[in-house]
């Protein structure tokens, strides 16, 4: 327990720290030991719970109980300061009613808080701990770079913001582990609205018009979900007398009708939290923010926490049928059309967000079929698109910083211009989606299950939207792998620790897929055992060692076999007198010399925004209503 | 342990396939290009003319505009093998399907690289074919899991009837899409057989020698695997089913020969409309005849 409680206290007090020291080298003496100390203290959790199931601690303090809710309450009076200061209604009114509903809860059922084993562990938690821990700790270190370049692009004179900037990156961290950890549902909503308020801020960092507006955007969003929360904690506390998340789970378990409507409203809040359609928005809004704090979001934590829960909740979608189908068909339709749409993206950032969001919706709605292979799809889904997002966000931002431009078709050549990031880009590609990495295996198996619990609309969403999953990462793919002459080398100024975080991404990428046979067989499926008591059939555990063989040679290709070769190098096929093969001028028919372009296919006719973001927000926002009725239907019995 | 049994067994069969696969396509494409000779009123090449080219194009000279296609050729090489190995040893059926893929993604990134303006057009409309035909060969699949309840190959062997039985409207929409699959016309538009193209030669114009050699042995092999699908369908418990299996891909094959030589390219939209289309209708209603039945 002690090992918990450090990893939840240590951030803390780093985040404190950080505030406070505004030297530079002293900032990153700190940034590289925190993120150091919380990646091991993360492992040795690991190995402490070795295949352990579900590990209850008894903890419960009335003190830590109403800092909890103070700590919410004053959350709430933040967002308000905020929504007063920038003239934001909205915020204001959802803050106002989150602070009453808070402080209600404290004085009517204080009494009732009490939950006894108030922390737990179980293989679920340790990977997110494990993902948290070093993924979310190594894009700290990565942002120290990232964050020189930054400052050095700030007007001068500007005041130096980045102790706030660091200190609430790490405190991000342990707010996670506060969701992961807390058996108390008063404490996990506490850690729930700290990264809500963590990530407002940070997405609001650079001050702009646009910013404030998207980060507006996320707080509104995300406390309509944080309602979901608190409402169904007064559910839970008013009808079933427990705070307790597993006993909210054994409850529901023996007696689906009575928790139908909370079920609902804490996928609600999961829903929101994941960036699912109608509440995708925010996500996309989020990447005005500097490019650390996109990848923080999309990779290890905030969205994280959203599917975490919902996995978690798993079991019970398996019973409760309106609160399954809500979240399955929101994951589903998301994942086909948030694909589409990326097809259309020239933005690199966006096309990255709209893969993070349609494959959080495959998590959802995996975790929303809740059968034991579902649930082992769900947790591998998020364990590689952990590791390969945050590769990639970090590749794109350094990228970005080196060529001035974020847009896909400026990436040209990239693979000459900066020859190591464009691989290490490429390997995050390869682990976003393609077989035989892990998303392969992680997909089949979604499959499988939809298939056997008949949920033929997924089948056919999967389908559609796995093809446009294929376009739109070739297209990316391709773009990089352009060869042409001696290109200058614009990669030499990167910063070492952008380097050394993306090196580990990388390899957290590559180990990852082609450790996957240890990886299911040591964390995944003990999780599965422990929650359902045994394995799903049809889980193909023998093809593992084959992908892994394929991921090997794949990643060998990648990172040591692609040089250009001695071959004799020929000039490139014009249609008529090549003037400068390099550079693809050619002499037309009027002798004058023209440049042949080319640019990737957007088919924007087809997979336009304005086609598709109106059709799935009406869809999901009916589905969610529907849901919601049809369990305030079913009659409470008291 | 039994895992690394069966990767044992889908190794052999992948070396197996990489030496006889190429052997049968090329046999087949020597025959391919008789049979359209005769429809065209020719007389043809003669039936290792294949083999020939191929053997030329392994004696040029080694010239490559990018320097790096050749190594995604290879992968490309590898993938195919791969998948047809995992086919032929009896695996998983999705497995095959998505690492034939893969072979396909390196053949684009090979295009990609050599930044010839017709190469990026042939590798673009490329990707869309994949786009294209992707969403038909996985709801195969899923048909297939539905009517031999497992995504192996070889649980075909243990069927009372083969799945064709249940499965009619899923393999006439995956015949719709192996015309694309096999690069066939109307649906050739990355990259034509025939020197008739508004792209010159798509994919492959800035590829020669070895690597366009490797092109060549990729696409044999893709059609024996191809055939090999096809023929899955009609194979159960009775061995002689085999031999009508055959039979069935043999008459699949010229029946898309027939295809290619009497219908004129379509543009991509057609195709992307189509198949995707076909995909919706046949694909869907043969799964929810599958999931009521």
């Amino acid at each position: 327990m002690e090992l918990l409680l450090f990893l939840i206290v240590f951030p803390l007090v780093a985040a404190a720290v950080l505030l406070a020291v505004r030297d530079d080298r002293a900032r990153d003496a700190i940034v590289w030991a925190t993120a150091a100390i919380v990646a091991v203290a993360s492992i040795v959790l690991a190995v402490r719970f070795f295949g352990q199931g579900w590990t209850g601690f008894a903890f419960s303090s009335a003190i830590v109980d109403t800092i909890a809710i103070a700590v919410g309450a004053l959350i709430a009076i933040v967002v308000m300061v905020y929504g007063v200061k920038y003239r934001n209604v909205a915020a204001i009114v959802l803050a106002a009613v989150q602070l009453v509903s808070d402080l209600i809860f404290e004085f009517a059922f204080a009494h009732q808080m009490e939950v006894p084993v108030g922390l737990y562990v179980d293989q679920l938690s340790v990977i997110m701990a494990l993902i948290i821990g070093i993924i979310g700790s190594g894009i700290c270190v990565y942002a120290m770079g990232y964050m020189k370049d930054y400052q050095a692009h700030r007007p001068e004179g500007e005041k130096d913001r980045r102790p706030a900037f660091f200190a609430l990156m790490v405190l991000f961290l342990s707010a996670m582990f506060v969701i992961v950890f807390s058996n108390n549902l008063v404490w996990m909503f506490t850690g729930w609205e700290v990264t809500t308020l963590c990530s407002f801020l940070l997405i609001g960092f650079t001050r702009t018009d646009e910013a404030i507006r998207n980060a507006f955007r996320q707080i509104i969003m995300n406390m309509i979900g944080g309602l979901g929360f608190l409402a169904a904690m007064y559910f839970s506390v008013i009808w079933l007398n427990t705070m307790s998340l597993s006993e909210f789970i054994l409850f529901g378990l023996r007696h689906p009708e009575l928790i139908a409507l909370p079920l609902c409203a804490l996928s609600l809040a999961g829903i929101t939290k994941a960036a699912q359609m109608p509440f995708h928005t925010w996500l996309l809004g989020a990447m005005v923010a500097p490019t650390p704090t996109s990848a923080l979001l999309h990779s290890s934590t905030m969205v994280k926490a959203g599917v975490f829960l919902l996995i978690k909740l798993a079991p019970l979608y398996t019973i409760c049928f309106a609160a399954s189908q809500m979240v399955i068909l929101v994951g589903g339709i998301t994942f086909m059309l948030c694909s589409f749409m990326a097809i259309s993206q020239t933005n690199a950032k966006r096309v990255l967000a709209y893969s993070t969001i349609a494959n959080l919706g495959l998590i959802v709605a995996c975790a929303g079929v809740g059968t034991p292979e579902a649930i082992w799809a769900a947790v591998l889904l998020m364990v590689f698109h952990a590791a390969a997002k945050s590769l990639l966000f970090l590749c794109v931002g350094t990228a970005e910083h080196h060529i001035g431009s974020r847009d896909i078709e400026s990436m040209d050549l990239l693979f000459e211009r900066m020859p190591r990031l464009a691989r290490l880009m490429m390997v995050g590609i390869m682990g976003m989606f393609i077989a035989p990495f892990g998303m392969l295996i992680a997909k089949w198996a979604t499959l499988v299950s939809f298939v056997e619990n008949g949920q033929l609309v997924l089948v056919m969403l999967l389908a559609f939207g796995s093809a446009a999953t294929f376009m739109f990462w070739a297209k990316w793919l391709g773009k990089l792998a352009g060869i042409a002459g001696q290109q200058e080398d614009v990669e030499l100024s990167v910063h070492r620790s952008e380097w050394a975080s993306m090196g580990l991404m990388a390899f957290v990428a590559v180990a990852a897929c082609v450790l996957l046979p240890l990886l299911s067989n040591a964390l995944i499926e003990p999780y599965i055992v422990s929650v359902y008591g045994q394995l799903g059939r049809d889980i193909p555990l023998d093809d593992l060692w084959l992908s892994a063989v394929l991921a090997l040679f794949t990643a060998a290709v990648f990172i040591g076999g692609l040089r250009p070769s001695k071959q004799k190098q020929g000039p490139v096929y014009l249609s008529g007198v090549t003037v400068d093969s390099g550079e693809r001028v050619y002499r037309n028919s009027l002798s004058n010399d023209e440049k042949a372009t080319a640019r990737n296919l957007y088919l924007a006719a087809y997979f336009s925004e304005g086609r598709f973001k109106p059709v799935g927000e009406v869809l999901c926002a009916a589905v969610i209503v529907f849901a919601f009725v049809a369990s305030g239907i079913v009659p409470p019995v008291l | 342990m039994f895992a690394l049994g069966n990767l044992l067994l889908v190794i052999v069969a992948t070396v197996l396939f990489a030496v006889l696969a190429p052997i049968a396509g090329c046999l087949l494409a020597g025959l391919d290009r008789i049979i359209s000779a005769r429809m065209q009123g020719r007389v043809g090449p003669p039936l290792l003319q294949p083999y020939y080219d191929v053997r030329k194009l392994l004696a040029k000279e080694d010239v490559s505009v990018s320097g790096v296609d050749g190594v995604y050729m290879t992968c490309a090489l590898v993938f195919t093998a791969f998948a047809g190995g995992i086919f032929f040893a009896g695996d998983n059926l999705l497995m095959s399907a998505f690492i034939i893929t893969m072979a396909s993604l390196f053949f684009i990134m090979a295009a990609y690289s050599s930044r010839s303006p017709f190469a990026e057009l042939g590798a673009g409309r490329e990707t869309l074919q994949v786009m294209a035909y992707e969403p038909m060969v996985l709801l195969m699949a899923v048909c297939f899991f539905m009517a031999a309840h497992t995504f192996m190959v070889d649980g075909v062997l243990d069927l009372e009837r083969p799945i064709i039985a249940t499965t009619l409207p899923a393999f006439l929409g995956f015949l719709f899409i192996l015309t694309i699959k096999l690069r066939k016309s109307p649906f050739d538009i990355a990259m034509s057989h025939h020197a008739h193209q508004e792209i010159v030669r798509g994919t492959i114009t800035e590829m020669s020698g070895r690597t366009l050699a490797k092109v060549e042995v990729m696409h044999w092999c893709e059609n024996i695997l191809f055939l090999g699908w096809v023929a899955m369908f009609f194979v159960w418990s009775n061995p002689a089913s085999i031999v009508l299996a055959v039979i069935v891909a043999l008459a699949i094959w010229f029946l898309e020969i027939f295809i290619d030589n009497n219908f004129a390219r379509v543009k991509w939209q057609t195709m992307l409309n189509s198949s995707w289309l076909v995909a919706l209708v046949f694909g869907g209603v043969n799964v929810i005849f599958l999931a009521f039945v």
